[in-house]
């Protein structure tokens, strides 16, 4: 059974309410406290940031965001297709196992000055590549288990009703898999977007998030450079939220 | 013509991990003819699952033969020569309720105007014809069972195997289908084996009720009902005293051996 889904006002209130309390807090701890800029700027001075050129910040976001949507995209078509190909071929299987918990592991933004050497500094590539690793384990782990997850009593049906094996893939396997993707894609788009945002910090053309927070940093636009974290929080929760809403969808009947 | 289902001298163990193999079937053999309705009952673990998923071939004996139809057990399934309700309803979440019933017309490349109109029918027949475009989800657990029966309906196969198809029906909607149930399989000539835990149910669906005993699983008596054909049977027969006789006869063999076998409704 689903559970009742209550009203988005009721849902968003609470947390909006609680945002509204701390951004005063913090507006007046700076005020009242004198904080140093460089340590901590207000929310005000950062809003007049974000009001003063919210092109630039826009547009750094829609670079970040295109390098892990292209990274996202890649990654998972990629994890897709090597998992339906490790659910049917055992020797596959074993074989890529292990080099998918050592991909699962390994921090992958430190490949990131190397990746720069190989395409060279004024491309995205390093970038998107980056996002794509990120986002293919999880996407590989978690639809390799869901297409290991189909019901015996499933099997069974398929077995007596004599369907072939593309049948019985396209019947029950499949459908029975896309909440496991959609799943493993929703985990992988947070790891796409930092993955694509902190490798910035490593080099490459000056235009997105990550390249222009650290410039803002290093001449000493602390409430700038804040604006643009503003940016890479937005640019995480549209990614979040929308394979969030993509998971509810495919998990609807399963 | 030859039997619907022929079981010979049919033993059936499974390996258990590290204790002793359990002896799930033991030198079983029993016939059906075409057009037979023939029940199982007997107490919960005594292999009347395991001797249907060895008709339907989703499981092959440790020694034995399994024929259906004059044919292998394998042969029969890949002819598609029959249809079957499991103890779960299995039905595919994803799909609705005609798409579910829809699903073996779909597998076998029926036509689509023909599919359409066969799950019409066969929704009316299980009486769930408003709920055509619900999700399995939204359905009871007794309404899914008959989407599921419904489904083994589908190809109008001259064998059907139900596995306590009615298990989770409320007693009215039960009646009714169990007076549907034999009229439909004498209609279509087709000879059912009906998994059950319900002594009144197998008296009045059955021709033959074969009651089974456990550990290891034996048939220990087939008990003959002769209560007409199956055509005749109505709401009445419910009443009869030749039906509470059938019902006493196949009670005794049950307790045959003075112990209250475990897991047998007695209503
Ligand atoms: N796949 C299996 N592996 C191991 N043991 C099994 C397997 N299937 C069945 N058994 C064993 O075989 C015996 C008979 O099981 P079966 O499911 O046929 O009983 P049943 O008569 O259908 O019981 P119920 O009325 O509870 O459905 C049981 O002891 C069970 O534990
Ligand atoms: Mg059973």
């Amino acid at each position: 059974m689903r559970a009742r889904i209550a009203s988005p006002l009721a849902v968003a209130w609470p947390p909006v309410a609680l945002a509204v309390v701390a951004v005063a807090i913090w507006q007046g701890v700076v005020v009242l406290g004198k904080v140093p800029e460089f340590l901590l700027p207000a929310p005000g001075a950062i809003l007049g940031d974000l009001l003063a050129h919210p092109g630039l910040i826009g547009s750094a976001t829609l670079v970040t965001g295109l390098n892990g949507l292209v990274g996202l995209v890649v990654g998972a078509v990629v994890a897709v297709v090597l998992a339906a190909v490790a659910a049917a071929v055992r020797f596959f299987d074993r074989m890529s196992a292990p080099i998918v918990a050592a991909v699962a592991v390994v921090p992958i933004v430190s490949l990131a000055p190397v990746c720069y050497t190989m395409f060279g500094a004024a491309s995205q590539q390093p970038r998107q590549y980056i996002a794509a690793v990120a986002a293919f384990a999880p996407v590989f782990l978690t639809t390799l288990r869901g297409l290991r997850q189909v019901r015996p009593v499933h099997r069974d049906l398929m077995t007596a009703y004599a369907a072939s094996g593309w049948q019985a893939t396209r019947t029950v396997t499949l459908p029975g898999a896309l909440p496991y993707l959609f799943s493993g894609l929703n985990v992988a788009s947070s790891l796409a977007v930092i993955s694509a945002l902190v490798t910035e910090y490593f080099g490459g053309p000056r235009d997105g998030l990550g390249s222009l927070i650290t410039s803002a940093a290093a001449t000493s636009n602390y409430a700038t450079a804040w604006a643009y974290v503003f940016g890479a929080i937005v640019l995480g929760l549209v990614f979040y939220l929308v394979t969030l809403a993509l998971e509810w969808f495919a998990s609807r009947r399963a | 013509m030859s039997d619907a289902v022929a079981i010979a001298g049919v033993t059936r163990t499974f390996a258990t991990g590290r204790g002793p193999a359990v002896t799930a079937l033991q030198d079983v053999s029993l016939t059906v003819a075409p057009g037979e309705f023939v029940s199982l009952i007997g107490p919960s673990g005594c292999g009347k699952s395991t001797l249907l998923r060895l008709i339907a071939d989703l499981d092959q004996p440790t020694s034995g033969i399994v024929s259906v139809f004059g044919k292998s057990a394998r042969q029969a399934r890949l002819d598609q020569d029959y249809g079957i309700a499991f103890q779960q309803a299995g039905l595919l979440p994803w799909r609705t309720v005609a798409a579910n019933v829809e699903l073996p017309l779909d597998l076998h490349r029926v036509p689509a105007a023909e599919r359409r109109a066969r799950v019409a029918e066969l929704l009316d027949f299980v009486g769930l014809a408003d709920f055509a475009g619900s999700y399995p989800d939204q359905l009871s657990g007794g309404m899914q069972q008959r989407v599921a029966i419904a489904r083994a309906f589908a190809e109008k196969p001259s064998l059907l195997l139900m596995d306590e198809p009615f298990g989770a029906l409320d007693e009215m909607t039960r009646e009714r289908m169990q007076t549907e149930l034999v009229r439909l399989s004498a209609e279509t000539g087709a000879a059912v084996v009906f998994v059950t835990h319900s002594i009144p149910e197998a008296v009045f669906l059955s021709d033959r009720v074969v009651v089974m005993s456990p550990r290891p699983g034996r048939i220990r008596e087939i008990v003959p009902i002769g209560l007409g054909p199956g055509r005749e049977r109505g709401e009445a027969l419910r009443e009869n005293p030749a039906f509470y006789a059938a019902v006493t006869a196949v009670r005794e063999a049950l307790h045959g051996d003075g112990a209250v076998p475990v897991g047998v409704e007695n209503r």
